[in-house]
């Protein structure tokens, strides 16, 4: 879990994880698209995800391809929020998003 | 065409997984109370089974190499807007790895923005954290065990 807390600790990291969760199943060439990250740091990055299982690689023909993996998440939230009650936090976040929407 | 890959690392051996997998009283414990129904050879009719005995999905067993290798045909059939999607394919690999598992989950189906890849990504996460936690502790934390909403 050390692992998946640090990789997660990174901005550019979760903004690849978002790009990948917008459309999954990328190349190293469609993630850096529009990006302000060199080609080397993106490979940095995705190889610090990989390690921690945030991101899984398949090759298709001679492409590499990026999918984010959602499981190691899973696994945090069943051991520290599973002692909670997911459906008030759920209430909660959602009171939260629809007040602040309000706000703007 | 829609996929996903999900990867989980469980301290188990291969074939240990492979028995929590295709056996139907570990099923129950992993995968929202549901089980399979298959002798996951090869050919054979595959099907998921809802607690009160309804089918939520169906296909064949299209590759089966114990415990390494196993590929299923797989059709969603008590959602109408899923069913009409028509068959994807599931592939699930075991993979040793020192002295954890590397279980591998690749679904996909020939179409873009498919609405079945979608509802099944919202379960795997959970049944994959679950067999997880029941492998390497012998129980599944509530949480995850609460029937998914696909």
């Amino acid at each position: 879990m050390d692992a998946a807390f640090k990789a997660l600790a990174d901005k550019s990291r979760r903004q690849l994880l978002d790009r990948l969760h917008n459309k999954n199943g990328q190349t190293l060439g469609e993630l850096c698209e529009g990006l302000e990250m060199s080609r080397q740091a993106v490979t940095k990055h995705l190889d610090i995800l990989e390690a921690a299982n945030l991101v899984a690689t398949q090759w298709r023909g001679r492409e590499k391809l990026h999918f984010i993996n959602p499981v190691p998440i899973f696994d945090i939230a069943d051991r520290w929020i599973g002692k909670f009650e997911r459906g008030r936090l759920r209430a909660l976040s959602d009171l939260k998003k629809s007040l602040e929407r309000e706000d703007t | 065409m829609s996929q996903f890959v999900y990867v989980t690392y469980i301290r188990a051996t291969p074939e240990k997984i492979w028995e929590a997998f295709t056996t139907p009283q570990f099923q129950r414990k992993f995968w929202f109370g549901m089980h399979q129904d298959s002798d996951f050879r090869k050919g054979s009719p595959w099907r998921i089974v809802f607690e009160d005995g309804r089918t939520a999905d169906s296909g064949e067993i299209m590759e089966s190499d114990p415990p390494h290798r196993l590929a299923i045909k797989w059709r969603n059939e008590f959602r109408p807007e899923l069913r009409e999607e028509g068959y994807g394919h599931c592939l699930m690999t075991l993979e040793e790895d020192g002295e954890t598992t590397k279980l591998t989950i690749t679904h996909s189906i020939e179409r873009e923005n498919s609405k079945l890849i979608e509802a099944v990504s919202g379960g795997w996460p959970k049944i994959l954290s679950a067999l997880k936690s029941l492998l390497e502790t012998g129980s599944v934390p509530p949480i995850t065990h609460q029937r998914a909403k696909v």
